[in-house]
């Protein structure tokens, strides 16, 4: 198991090589610089930023330094933060980021379990599609869309939440931005274990089970359970990794710090260095994921662990 | 026992600190953006000014509708050639640490302002001190040679390249704020972080979350620290002008410093009062390329600017009712008076299409030979809605508008390479007086998009800038606008506004061309 795991690891790091080798010369060619905007600056005020962040030198050479730079564990400058360099803005951000999405993803998997085990257990009857609506909503409707309502609703016209802000970071403040988080996964996640689940429950071994005298609810729990888990898995790497690296929408309705926002803005002001960073950071944490699941597999399903 | 009273104790103090805190006066403001950085010499946006403008104060500082009132510096005198300032300063002025400021500080803080290596994107405002372009373009390296001195730690003389009527208001900008000498110094880039940095301005920073807020709380050291009736302030970054109405609704935000131009009419009704809408010195207008195309013909140019129905775009587009421009410098710009308007301001707008039509026809346009624009603006909803306006108001002329929008970083930097036949710009003044406009459209300058280029308009703003006798030097603006105006050098389209909503709770906070409201002046009721 570890050796595997070594070895997907090892794996990954000429891939990181070539995404950062594309990356960094592919930016180069978007039009605009990082220091245009609405004010253009005198010829010699550019010639000092340039030269202050090594944008005077041969591409190829500034190439070189940010690969030994990178090699040395350091991401460089960012052009918009002066104060914070690009690793320590996203060791600034993770935190609230991770927060935010561990909890909504929690709170996905325990929703949309629970709902899709009660549809299936409740197959086209009244709870399932009472359930299934509701779920429905939450993968139809924009998070753009949602998360206003919210907070008018439940910011504005109830007042029983802050409307946005991170606070002193206690549970009313996460409530509303987790929840338009969790929502969309939540919908995703009932709807695998809802089909998942039916096709299990009409397996030899669970009619085995029935057979011996087992109630429902043990049925489900003990025998069902596991087995239905095997697709939800496979979607929870993909929806974990959406969820760790933040969401832009979320956290500019919201007013929330962390790293969602990073690799959007930085695209967009041409800051080099953040775009580099976050595709790195998301490269790792995606791979990590990934190895996760493939665990998770192997723990779930003895014919994977065997192979 | 002695061990859980000891520990209830510590809860008890807490608990009182907690409850005091509670009744500690804190400004909420919405601020927008996240700050580039606290070092006043590496910004450029207002909402960064915001905050530098509260934690760090320069020789002048602004009263609460900015006009110029001595800040560190207690007094001045100017010589007689215009040439030389000498500013005393204050008795007993400290860093938030306690140390005094001196005119040291200032002398090492324009010395690094301008100091290439620094690679300050702002130090060309301060261009006017002798020696500092030199000096910034590495022509002269010793930086000793800058036209700031410290006759004495009380004492400091400034000695500019011409006479500059304007020096006293651009002393107010963020580049002039002094930074400490002794904690840059010892600690390098590292001044400037969060625990170590020292400002010398009513307010001090005592926490920054990237993404979240900016905190400040009263400077003790501060000269006039007892009389800010507010405790600290907290600037927020928000960028969603939606989410920030709502906040601010539920009584998150004590201020917002910008609204949704469509939620006006909502707020009027509802919140009466507390939506401000106030002139500000900016311009919204069309650069129009003069070197290249059909609108090199000055005919054509003309025509196009004549044709936009400016009267209606405040109102109407907008819903704010921003003010139509018919001149470049606006109205209420220091040291200026009225500004020249174009010659056809008050025709009736029938009028001036028909004017227009035939000026397109003169140029040699018309049902054989149409002429098609290239219009280009940045990706923003309200240039968006304007652009197709304009192009609507131009079709009666024959004219095909393509509309081009990209976004602002590709935007500007077709315009700066003059890639643009007419295209979407803004210039909101740094410091106010006319020349900050003017000088948009001089021959070479890199914000003169559409290369526009006068000899005798730049020789009057270049002979104007050294002029001491200020009515001399306001005509002969007055003169070079107005030939910038009869050749349509660019089309100026409205004035903007400051759009401030501000709490019922607020006092103090007045409407002023700059948009600049310093926590010191304000007060909130609990």
């Amino acid at each position: 198991m570890l050796s595997y795991a070594f070895r997907r690891l090892l794996s990954t790091i000429p891939v990181l090589w070539i995404a950062v080798t594309a990356c960094f010369f592919v930016l180069r060619l978007a039009p605009g610089g990082p220091f245009d905007g609405e004010r253009s600056l005198p010829p010699a005020i550019l010639q000092n930023l340039a030269a202050h962040y090594n944008l005077d030198k041969p591409l190829i050479q500034q190439y070189f330094y940010y690969v030994s730079d990178l090699l040395k564990g350091d991401l460089g400058p960012s052009f918009t933060s002066e104060d914070f360099n690009v690793a320590q803005q996203i060791m600034v951000g993770l935190p609230y980021t991770f927060t935010l999405g561990m909890t909504a993803f929690v709170l996905a998997i325990v929703i949309g379990v629970a709902v899709g085990c009660l549809g299936a257990l409740y197959q086209n009857k009244m709870p399932d599609y009472v359930l299934g609506a509701m779920i429905l909503v939450g993968v139809v409707f924009p998070n753009f869309l949602i998360a206003p309502i919210l907070q008018l609703v439940f910011g504005i016209q109830l007042a029983w939440l802050p409307v946005g802000g991170w606070g002193d970071g206690s549970l009313k403040f996460l409530v509303l931005p987790v929840v338009v988080m969790a929502l969309p996964h939540a919908g995703r996640i009932s709807r695998i274990t809802r089909g998942s689940m039916i096709e299990v429950m009409n397996q030899n071994f669970i009619r085995t089970a029935k057979a011996k005298g087992i109630g429902p609810r043990l049925t489900v729990m003990r025998h069902a359970l596991k087995p239905a888990m095997m697709p939800v898995v496979s979607y929870l790497g993909p929806a974990a990794s959406y969820l760790l690296t933040g969401s832009l929408v979320v956290e500019s309705i919201f007013g929330l710090p962390g790293i969602g926002r990073y690799f959007i803005n930085a695209a967009l002001n041409r800051d080099y260095g953040m775009v580099l960073g976050t595709v790195i950071f998301y490269m790792v944490l995606i791979v990590f994921l990934n190895l996760i699941v493939d665990i998770a597999y192997a723990w779930l399903d003895p014919k994977v662990r065997n192979r | 026992m002695y061990h859980f009273s000891k520990k209830f104790l510590a809860t008890a103090m807490f608990g009182a600190l907690l409850a005091c805190s509670a009744h500690a006066a804190t400004l909420n403001i919405h601020n927008g953006g996240d700050p580039k950085s606290l070092d006043p010499q590496k910004l450029s946006g207002d909402w960064e000014n915001r905050i530098a403008g509260d934690i760090f104060e320069g020789l002048v500082t602004e009263d609460a509708k900015v006009n110029p009132i001595p800040g560190q510096a207690e007094s001045w005198t100017v010589s007689d050639d215009g040439l030389v300032y000498t500013f005393k300063l204050r008795d007993g002025i400290k860093w938030s640490d306690g140390q005094p400021v001196t005119a040291g500080d200032f002398v090492f803080s324009f010395q690094r302002l301008m100091d290439p290596k620094a690679a300050a994107d702002y130090a060309y405002l301060q261009y006017t001190i002798k020696n500092a372009e030199k000096i910034n373009k590495g022509e002269i390296t010793d930086l000793n040679e800058l036209g700031v001195k410290a006759i004495d730690d009380k004492t400091l003389e400034i000695t500019l390249e011409n006479p500059t009527p304007y020096f006293i208001n651009a002393l107010m900008h963020y580049t002039a704020y002094p930074v400490p000498k002794h904690v840059v110094e010892a600690k390098g880039a590292d001044w400037v972080k969060i625990g170590t940095i020292v400002t010398n301005g009513p307010y001090k920073p005592t926490e920054w979350i990237p993404g979240s807020h900016v905190t400040t709380v009263k400077n003790d050291q501060y000269y006039g620290a007892a009389d800010l009736k507010i405790d600290g302030a907290k600037f927020f970054v928000l960028e969603d002008q939606e989410a920030a109405l709502k906040r601010y609704r539920a009584g998150e935000f004590d201020i917002l410093t910008d609204f949704p131009t469509d939620q006006y009419d909502w707020m009027q009704k509802n919140l009466p009062g507390q939506a401000h809408v106030a002139p500000f010195s900016g311009l919204y207008y069309y650069v129009i390329n003069s070197q290249k195309g059909p609108t090199a013909d000055k005919r054509v140019r003309q025509a196009l600017s004549m044709a936009i129905n400016r009267e209606v775009i405040g109102p109407q587009i907008l819903g704010t009712g921003e003010l139509p421009a018919y001149s470049w410098v606006p109205p209420g710009t220091a040291n200026y008076g009225e500004p020249a308007y174009v010659s056809w301001k008050d025709e009736p707008y029938k009028q001036k299409v028909e004017e227009a039509k035939k000026l397109i026809t003169e140029a040699g346009f018309g049902p054989d030979k149409p002429l098609s624009i290239e219009l280009k603006y940045n990706t923003n909803d309200n240039h968006k809605r304007i652009a197709v306006a304009i192009a609507a108001m131009w079709k009666p002329l024959g004219v095909n508008v393509q509309l081009i929008n990209a976004e602002t970083k590709v935007h500007y930097d077709q315009l700066k390479r003059g890639d643009v036949e007419v295209g979407r710009a803004g210039w909101l003044a740094d410091y106010n007086d006319p020349d900050n406009f003017l000088s948009l459209l001089m021959t070479g300058v890199a914000n003169n998009y559409g290369r526009w280029s006068n000899a005798e308009f730049d020789k009057l703003i270049k002979d104007g800038n050294a002029e001491k006798d200020l009515k001399k030097r306001a005509e002969m603006f007055k003169k070079a606008e107005q030939l910038a105006l009869d050749d349509s050098a660019a089309l100026p389209i409205y004035y903007y506004v400051s759009k401030n909503v501000v709490s019922p709770k607020i006092s103090g906070f007045e409407d002023n061309v700059q948009d600049t409201h310093r926590t010191r002046w304000l007060s909130i009721k609990e």
